[in-house]
């Protein structure tokens, strides 16, 4: 049965919304493939605007991969603004697809990208736009199985009402196996519906559904177990680990917006997973080991990429860019390659003790020098030992001494603050490193033209990792010390002026605080704000924290929780943890002695350069750590 | 720069909801995707060397957009045309490359012929509007812009505007709903004035409204010719054959 485009009706919308290009599709090297052809259809959403959306990764990565499968299909979907919300509710528009412009119920899957908590919300207002119920209990056959990923997706439970799976982590197989046992099951004509196929997904032990497990709780509201509720469902859920990322050189043709996005570059990934045990840092601890792509492949997936694109600028990512093995090389190899091109390097995500200048220096080559960042996140040394980020002092100011002598003006430097056993004085020295810094440039230049922004934000405990025990601290308090430290900025008369202060309050972080570490009983509260109008949370003109927690005095009431129970409250030891069958390989004993190291300021080895420390992932995940050198360079390219 | 290239081209279909800066990272990224050999701006931080002329509003299709590119090494001008075509996603589509002669491309396009499509309004109606506005010196009309409401007359610059009886023609479609087409040749002037305000000047003067937003494009631009009334070809002065 074909589907029929639903753009004639956008289109008479559009005349009336902001930037209607993000809703109208056609980007270079998007991909409308055949309905009727295909066998297994995805709506792959990034739960955001277009403008964040699109340049994610993980979408445009999944959307090409699948899309390269013969009998299956991928299109995308954003959040739409609230203005084109109105209207499309008013003319009866459902939710659609930006490449076809399908309606996303007709799909057989909806993958929904969650880089971050704060997307909740607008997957609601997908769902319900589309005609999904909301209740992944009240589906049918005609709705598609709704499955979250991305790094949200390890703690899915507050969302777990709504889901019908879950997958974690690499999303490359698993979505190409999905599509197999889809495949295989429409073949078969569909037996036994949609919760048949969702058994089958189950049954791999590669994808949570929810609703197979049962959740139950302690009189004092404390998690007692979380059992499947049905044989043949397996009692944990496991991540996946891509091993070789040189066989997987995804995103080869780049999606490119004419809209205006956050993200106006080709990015390629270097590496994934990052060993060096920062205890704050999710995205550290579940994307473990590390996997190198080898220089030989950044260097055509750049090519191709640039030559696909036409962007003019190359993001090389990862968590910890300039810990590759061979980063010297890679720089001075595209530097040299792009030279007289007009073609600017960036290198997001570096760290201030692997920070190498002469890396920076490659990098600004063929661009301007315009500012470094630091991102030392405790603002006393005791602070980094706590959270396990092994910068001294000295370091930092040798590092930034080195880039003002070279020529760079700015230096941005980024801090947490209430971080766990955090007191006044640590995020106070925050003040005093700034100041350091600022005399060091002074110095080191001769002239007061140099400038440093200090940019802070609240800490939000995590998932699996060794804080997931911790207690968040209260916004009050932060948002107190945030005050202070402003104000001992400020009011310094000799470098008050070249230092710059931007900060986030607390506020936010709370509800962060609630959505990550939530179980189910967050759900209700999560349609609640919904309910109340609540959109793009991610957003600060949208994001309301008053409204959060009127819906959370209404979620939990008669439950034994509250907002303070999931976030600033300390767990034991034992406490069953809402994500506690969902695998990440990490070893829980692990974590917790790494939590309680910690707390007594001892440090952590990173596993890529030193023997391993047993974490568990390699063990219980069967992998490895992947890394170079291969000893190879970057060719000049040859010029046609 | 040893070269420097005129362009025509046309925004079509669902591109039309493109701005003016979605074209110009749009046009700057298929210059690079096709390899064309753009100059550059000397300085910090270098910009390629394109410049527009008159670009069409955001909402709007167009069949006669410009732009100059100017280049480092000289090109053929049918493969410049159709490399940026093919580097360009559909919709935005290079029509037309001339080589540049004398003289300022924007200051030859002095008028547009825009036409509006305006699904479900009424024909009779439309007829009867525009005979009154023809027949009106000024028509107040106002306008939201960055800089608050604007006051100005609508009427001066539109040179002329009628209802064209035009059949809807979709391939192998039954006709559609009934559907009034308005033509209409307006100079440019500042404040610019649009096929929105004079559609807004038809509401002023005979209370036309029709029932859902219009489809406009903008059929062509040029030097207005007197006798006529219709802009010509700006490119006429680099198609006339010898030097100038
Ligand atoms: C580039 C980037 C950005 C960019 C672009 C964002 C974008 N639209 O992609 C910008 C600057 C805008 C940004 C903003 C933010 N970011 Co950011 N960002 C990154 C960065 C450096 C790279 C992300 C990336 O492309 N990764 C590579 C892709 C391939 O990975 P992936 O998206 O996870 O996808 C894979 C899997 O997760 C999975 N998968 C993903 N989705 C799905 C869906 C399905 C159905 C399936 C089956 C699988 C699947 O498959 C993919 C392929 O394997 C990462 C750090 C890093 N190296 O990961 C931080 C990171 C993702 N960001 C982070 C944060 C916190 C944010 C912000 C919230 C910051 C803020 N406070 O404002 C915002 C949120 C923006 C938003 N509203 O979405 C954190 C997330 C923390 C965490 N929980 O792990 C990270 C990990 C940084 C960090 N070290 O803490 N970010
Ligand atoms: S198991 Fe060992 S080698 Fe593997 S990530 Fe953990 S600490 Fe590193």
């Amino acid at each position: 049965m074909s589907v029929e485009s639903l753009f004639p009706r956008l289109e008479a919308l559009l005349p009336k919304v902001q930037k209607p290009i993000q809703y109208v599709g056609g980007e270079l090297n998007s991909t409308v493939k055949d309905w009727d052809e295909a066998t297994v259809r995805w709506a792959l959403m990034y739960p955001d605007a277009y403008e964040v959306g699109l340049p994610n990764q993980g979408v445009q990565i999944l959307y090409e991969i699948l899309n390269e499968l013969p009998e299956t299909l991928a299109e995308r979907t954003y959040a739409v603004w609230p203005d084109l919300e109105a209207l499309m509710r008013s003319e009866g528009v459902p939710q659609f697809t930006v490449d076809a412009h399908r309606p996303v119920r007709a799909f057989d899957v909806l993958g929904v990208s969650f880089s971050t908590e704060l997307g909740y919300t607008n997957l609601l207002t997908a769902l319900d736009l589309a005609g999904i119920p909301l209740d992944a209990v009240d589906r049918t056959d005609d709705d598609p199985i709704v499955l979250a990923g991305g790094h949200a997706a390890f703690n899915p439970e507050p969302i777990a009402d709504f889901l019908d799976a879950a997958v974690l982590g690499d999303g490359e197989q698993i979505a190409i196996a999905i599509s197999e046992v889809i495949r295989e099951w429409k073949g078969e004509g569909a037996p036994g519906g949609r919760d048949e196929l969702l058994m089958r997904l189950a049954s791999t032990g590669g994808v949570y559904v929810p609703k197979f497990y049962d959740v139950e709780y302690h009189p004092d509201g404390r998690i007692k177990r979380v059992v499947p509720n049905r044989s043949g469902v397996p009692s944990r859920v496991f991540k996946h680990t891509v091993m070789d990322l040189d066989e997987w050189p995804y995103p080869k043709k780049p999606l490119v917006p004419l809209a205006e996005t956050v993200h106006e570059r080709f990015s390629v990934e270097i590496f994934r997973g990052c060993t060096r045990g920062c205890r704050f840092c999710q995205a550290g601890m579940i994307t473990r080991p590390v996997r190198e792509r080898s220089i030989t492949t950044i260097g055509d997936m750049v090519e191709a990429g640039l030559k696909e694109s036409g962007f003019s600028e190359v993001g090389l990512l990862s968590l910890s860019s300039a810990d590759h093995s061979e980063i010297g090389e890679v720089a001075k190899g595209l530097a040299d390659r792009y030279e007289g091109t007009q073609t600017g390097l960036s290198l997001p995500s570096t760290r201030v003790d692997a920070f190498n200048i002469d890396l920076a220096n490659e990098f600004s080559r063929n661009g301007r020098r315009s500012g470094l960042t630091f991102a030392p996140e405790g603002g006393s040394e005791r602070m980094r030992k706590v959270i396990n980020k092994m910068v001294t002092e000295e370091d930092l100011i040798r590092t930034v001494t080195t880039a003002y002598s070279q020529g760079w003006r700015q230096v941005k430097l980024y801090f947490m603050c209430g971080l766990p056993t955090e007191e006044d004085i640590d995020v106070l020295g925050i003040a005093d490193l700034a100041k350091k810094v600022i005399k060091a440039g002074r110095e080191a230049t001769g002239s007061r033209d140099v400038r440093c922004t200090v940019s802070i934000g609240g800490f939000v405990p995590k998932p699996h990792t060794p804080f997931q025990w911790a207690s968040q601290c209260d916004h009050e308090t932060v948002d107190r010390r945030l005050r202070e430290l402003r104000d001992a900025l400020r009011g310094d008369k000799e470098y008050g002026r070249a230092i710059g202060y931007r900060y986030h309050d607390g506020k936010p972080s709370i509800v962060e605080g609630l959505l990550s570490r939530g179980d189910r009983r967050v759900g209700s509260v999560i349609r609640a704000v919904w309910e109340d109008g609540g959109r793009f949370d991610g957003w600060s003109e949208h994001f309301s924290y008053d409204r959060w927690m009127a819906a959370a005095e209404r979620g939990f009431s008669g439950e034994p929780v509250d907002v303070d129970w999931y976030t600033t409250r300390e767990r034991e030891e034992h406490e069953v943890l809402p994500w506690d069958h969902l695998d990440a390989g990490l070893d829980r004993e692990w974590l917790w002695q790494d939590w309680q190291d910690a707390v007594n300021d001892v440090e952590v080895e990173d596993c890529r350069w030193t023997p391993c420390y047993d974490c568990g992932v390699c063990p219980t995940m069967g992998t490895e750590i992947q890394i170079g050198p291969t000893g190879r360079k970057l060719l000049p390219l040859t010029v046609v | 720069m040893v070269q420097r290239l005129r362009v025509r081209y046309a925004k079509r279909g669902r591109l039309r909801f493109t701005s003016h800066r979605d074209i110009s990272r749009a046009v700057e990224r298929a210059v690079r995707r096709s390899g064309i050999p753009v100059a550059y701006s000397a300085g910090f931080s270098p910009h390629p060397k394109i410049s527009y002329a008159g670009a069409a509003p955001t909402g709007v299709a167009s069949e006669a957009e410009y732009l100059e590119i100017g280049l480092s090494s000289a090109c053929d001008l049918e493969r410049v045309r159709a490399d940026l075509d093919a580097s360009l996603p559909p919709g935005l589509d290079v029509l037309e490359v001339v080589e540049a002669r004398s003289g300022s491309l924007a200051d030859r396009l002095e008028a547009s012929v825009w036409r509006l499509r305006l699904p479900g309004a009424d024909v009779a109606a439309a007829e009867q509007a525009v005979k009154e506005f023809e027949a009106a010196d000024r028509v107040e009309v106002e306008r939201l812009t960055k800089k608050g409401m604007r006051r100005f007359d609508a009427r001066e610059a539109v040179r002329s505007v009628a209802v064209v009886n035009e059949q809807e023609r979709t391939a192998g479609q039954e006709p559609g709903p009934p559907c009034v087409i308005l033509r209409m040749v307006v100079r440019h002037e500042t404040p610019a004035v649009r096929p929105d305000d004079v559609l807004m000047g038809l509401r002023l003067v005979a209370g036309f409204a029709p029932p859902s937003p219009p489809e406009v494009t903008r059929l062509a631009q040029g030097p207005l010719d007197a006798t006529t009334g219709e802009p010509g070809d700006p490119f006429d002065v680099e198609r006339a054959d010898g030097d100038l």
